[in-house]
């Protein structure tokens, strides 16, 4: 595990509603964390959780209207993403902050080469020359495994499989040499061969440049394996924080634990009847006063119809630096 | 316990044509299903895992003969369903039934729950109105949604809730013998178990038989009683599901096995075997074995020929050189598929 370092990304408190004829949805609730250099941080939650919109907001890649950025705050290398002209952030996104989407088959433009979608950043950004940039570009394809990369930059997006248009995309991401690279679902769409391909690259680039990794994924398996920390989103909001370990094996939120014994495991006892969680999540046109979860909580007590319940620390350090869940009932029994 | 097989496969092959030129000549086949044999037995689950694209979806849907097949038999509780003829094959479709992978997609949106409910039984019995009404409560209770839903439109029901009247659908006529073609991919994590217990619920309750496609390697452990494993067309290793679990023979079967994310630390973050590449191309697969381009046991026998099937353990069969060869599997595959294990089906 990487040691501390200085926040790469720091977001405090980010809103983000969006307006639609049937009333404001409350897509991200009061987000906060943070991004060390060199550190994986592994956002988990269900479609509709937040994620994706949680991030999309950082670089306000968002429609605006229908959303809206109410509040918050994005700093990254002194300055708060939120505010800074449309032109500074432009030369943010791509430069700074590499974006991998989630689905490559329509992330990519399918009447340019391969070859000029990952020149356009480092021409765009670093001011290299067309040789300049096809040279780069031809490194960039043979660090994330593709053979043959100088021949391979004039294909065409549909002349390449499933798992080679993802690292076209992670190549693209990392053009720039990016402070943080945000992956949202970059292996959703893979088969599991190919994803523990990517998983063995991401891991060993970030080590070898010493970024800081946003991964976005609905799969559990996948953040045990790379993340460093770990978020979990419910309804918009953090409901839980920590580090892999400690979330992994001492969960604290129910929906947390609820989460982790619906999945069937590859070994250990089968269990003769998969739990479930009963209903379904929320749908956040009310604002957030109360908490999203007591509705398919089996700990709800009356206070959690009133109040929203804040994050706090379950060991004493500041929140945010260590285990911290956001629940009223707290099974402090169980953290031992 | 089953004692008879419901469904026999031998040998099934499933091409598509490609076309190309002015002339659109017939120029190769993409060889989705290359020569597949497997038995189902009564009562028991089928995982049938892979890939995509190593033509699992293509094996059910030729299964039940949505496909005209290209060579092979599918016998399905007696008749070879593949060479009945189109008024035999109607009469044969309420016990073979499908639940498709996107309930988004396979629901007409506009049609009440009601109207999807009843089409097969107006298709295929001659129940009154009132009769049909009262099997489609029956059907909704059976799948755990409220009957007052009966009036509604798809659109106004999760992704969890749709597959449910997908799987009501099915069941309307009675079915012995469901193909479930990645059911649950399109659900998210806390819903899936929703809808496999409820799988497991009617398996117990109505005594069906399920062939269970999915690339989701934990769930088909949950759920399947015995689990073939595809490689490009081919079965690679079919195995009762604790033997594949704690021991696979097959190369693939192992790579795709060390390939699953568990989520656990510690364990996700062991020596897993990352397999090299790409899966080739169903119309132009490799001449020896299909595995033989990514395998990293690979031997020169395997760049030539292709593996049979075989019997290596008791009622576990594997395509791999790297065991003896001896009887390949032909007309005595039955003999193959005893179960080993009392208490295996339940």
């Amino acid at each position: 595990m990487p040691d501390g370092g200085d926040n790469v990304l720091d977001v405090r408190g980010l809103k983000t509603v969006f307006r639609t004829r049937g009333g404001e949805v409350h897509a991200v609730n009061s987000v906060s964390f943070h991004l060390k250099r060199g550190e994986v941080l592994g956002v988990v939650g269900e479609s509709g959780s937040g994620k994706s919109v949680t991030m999309m907001s950082l670089l306000r890649l968002l429609p605006s209207p229908p959303a809206e950025i109410r509040e918050g705050q994005v700093m990254l290398g002194g300055q708060d993403l939120l505010k800074i002209s449309p032109q500074a952030l432009r030369d943010v996104r791509g430069a700074k902050v590499g974006f991998v989407f989630q689905d490559p088959m329509t992330s990519l433009n399918p009447v340019f080469t391969v070859g000029n979608q990952i020149m356009e950043p480092l021409m765009r950004h670093k001011g290299m020359t067309r040789t300049q940039a096809r040279q780069r570009a031809a490194d960039l394809l043979e660090l994330v495994g593709i053979s043959d990369a100088a021949n391979r930059l004039n294909s065409y997006p549909h002349q390449y499989s499933g798992g080679m248009r993802q690292r076209v995309m992670i190549a693209i991401a990392l053009s720039c040499d990016p402070d943080v690279l945000i992956a949202d679902e970059p292996t959703t769409a893979l088969d599991v061969t190919i994803q523990a391909q990517i998983l063995e690259l991401v891991k060993g680039l970030r080590q070898k440049l010493g970024m800081g990794v946003i991964w976005i994924t609905h799969d559990l398996g996948v953040i045990a394996g790379i993340a460093d920390r770990v978020m979990v989103m419910y309804a918009g909001q953090v409901v839980e924080h920590g580090p892999v370990r400690d979330l992994f094996g001492n969960p604290q939120h129910p929906y947390t634990r609820a989460l982790l014994k619906t999945i069937p495991s590859l070994t250990g006892k089968r269990a003769a009847r998969l739990q479930v969680i009963e209903g379904q999540p929320p749908i956040m046109l009310s604002a957030p006063n109360a908490c999203p979860f007591r509705a398919r909580c089996a700990h709800a007590m009356p206070v959690c119809a009133t109040q929203n319940p804040p994050r706090h620390a379950m060991d004493g350090v500041t929140l945010g630096q260590g285990h911290d869940v956001a629940c009223h009932w707290t099974p402090e029994v169980a953290y031992a | 316990m089953p004692d008879a097989a419901l469904v026999q496969v031998r040998d099934l092959k499933m091409y598509f044509p490609i076309y190309s030129g002015i002339l659109r000549r017939h120029t190769g086949d993409v060889k989705a299903v290359d020569g597949v044999s497997f038995d189902i037995m009564a009562g028991e689950t089928l995982g049938l895992v892979g890939e995509s694209g190593c033509g699992k979806s293509t094996v059910g849907r030729a299964l039940i003969r949505l496909y005209e097949l290209t060579a092979g038999s599918v016998v399905i509780d007696g008749e070879d369903i593949g060479t009945l003829a189109p008024e035999a094959l109607r009469r044969k479709r309420p016990t073979m039934q499908m639940v498709f992978q996107d309930p988004q997609a396979s629901l007409n949106p506009r049609r009440t729950v009601a109207q999807i409910i009843a089409e097969p039984l107006q298709e295929h019995t001659s129940l009154t109105p009132a009769e049909r009404m009262a099997r489609i409560h029956e059907l909704l209770d059976q799948v755990g949604l409220n009957r007052r839903f009966a009036s509604r439109f798809p659109h106004e029901f999760s992704g969890g809730q749709r597959q449910r009247i997908g799987i009501a659908r099915a069941l309307a006529l009675n079915p012995k013998f469901i193909v479930c073609d990645e059911p649950i991919a399109a659900l998210d994590v806390s819903i899936q178990a929703q809808v496999v217990n409820l799988l497991e619920d009617l398996q117990d309750r109505l005594g069906l038989t399920y062939l269970f496609i999915s690339h989701d390697l934990s769930m088909v452990r949950h759920i399947a009683d015995r689990v073939a494993v595809m490689y490009l067309g081919r079965i690679a290793e079919l195995s009762p599901r604790d033997a594949l679990y704690d021991r696979p023979l097959h190369p693939y079967a192992e790579a795709l096995l060390s390939a699953v994310n568990e989520p656990d630390p510690a364990l996700a973050r062991r020596e897993r075997i990352v397999l090299q590449g790409d899966v080739p191309s169903p119309a132009n697969p490799p001449k020896g074995c299909n595995f033989c381009t990514r395998c990293p046991r690979v031997m020169d026998i395997c760049r030539t020929a292709k593996p049979p099937l075989i019997q290596v353990e008791p009622g576990r069969l594997v395509a791999c050189f790297l065991y003896p060869q001896t009887v390949p599997v032909g007309s005595t595959v039955g003999a193959a598929f005893q179960p080993t294990q009392q208490g295996a089906y339940t």
